[in-house]
């Protein structure tokens, strides 16, 4: 086990890369879901806040 | 051909792009999942030592799939951009924007694992040969695109800019591709084309493949919820995203 961890003298760089890689997907995965938790409370508080606002164009952020 | 185009057109409206996105997304990041895992099996475990390199060649098995997705990927983004542009379907416009943030990890994840790979190998992190500067201007075009996106307030003024800036910018992808053989390059060669037998064991290439596969999965899930997210704050006051909202929990 640990020769396979040491990677023949090679571990930091074969474990940089695909930790590296692990972390970037799981952090890009995270942001999305934190996006769509976010965008979907906007949504069901504007919705709660009544219909007058529906249709209005001016704004779009 | 006339029914054809009716499917197409339906499966490009928004309300039905979000609920065919939203059931088949996490079936490909499952595949991808799995398809990782085999991966890695045949990457780390089956397959030997490279005779030359001892094991730091197993980063290949990271750094050509995303190599080829963060190309791919471009492409598939100028597209949709261009789809957008001409025919202002909205559906296209949210897939160019889904694409750049994950064609960029995958630009940024190519350079990374290349350079840890390079120092090992070629005995230094960086050079500015063809190859490598190809491909960080590529990172740069799709930094670029999101920048310009998030820069300019009017949707739809947004939309075509960057599209117009993704389009120029596809010009770089053959650049990338064929810069080992127009320039004289540290990095190597295609050691996998259409035409020839992959010059590689038959292990380390069924390694690669599946984690290029895996890649494309990963790609395919995350832009479309990115893509989904994107349509719903676009139409958030059409009556389809009202409705599915109320059926939601937060």
């Amino acid at each position: 086990m640990i020769e396979f961890l040491a990677m023949g003298g090679h571990a930091p760089y074969i474990w940089g890369s695909y930790g590296v890689a692990l972390v970037v997907m799981v952090a890009e995965l995270a942001l999305l879901r934190r996006r769509r938790k976010t965008l979907s409370l906007r949504l069901q508080r504007l919705a709660r806040l009544g219909q007058e606002d529906r249709g209005d164009s001016t704004q779009d952020t | 051909m006339a029914e054809q185009r009716v499917q197409w057109f339906k499966f490009a409206s928004p309300p039905n792009f979000y609920d065919l996105s939203g059931r088949l997304a996490p079936w490909f990041a499952a595949l991808a999942a799995l398809l990782a895992v085999i991966g890695l099996y045949i990457g780390f475990i089956l397959a030997p030592p490279d005779y030359q390199q001892g094991n730091s060649y197993r980063i290949m098995f990271i750094h050509v799939p995303t190599a080829w997705m963060s190309m791919f990927l471009y492409v598939l983004m100028a597209v949709y951009a261009a789809i957008g542009l001409i025919w202002r379907i909205k559906t296209a416009e949210a897939m160019a924007k889904a694409i750049a943030p994950t064609g960029a990890l995958f630009a940024f994840l190519c350079l990374w694992t290349g350079a840890l790979w390079g120092k090992p190998t070629w005995g230094t992190y960086w050079v500015w040969d063809a190859r490598l500067t190809s491909q960080l201007i590529l990172l740069f075009l799709y930094l670029g695109y999101i920048a310009l996106h998030a820069a300019i307030e009017d949707r739809q003024r947004a939309s075509d800019a960057s599209a117009i800036l993704a389009l120029a910018g596809v010009v770089n992808v053959p650049i990338i591709y064929f810069s080992v053989v127009w320039w004289n390059t540290l990095h190597q060669g295609a050691s996998i084309t259409v035409t020839s037998a992959p010059a590689m064991e038959t292990v380390m290439f069924a390694a690669l493949m599946v984690m290029t596969f895996a890649c494309w999965m990963y790609a395919i899930a995350v832009v479309l919820w990115r893509a989904r997210l994107e349509l719903m704050e676009r139409e958030r006051r059409s009556a389809w995203v009202v409705e599915r909202m109320g059926a939601e929990k937060p």
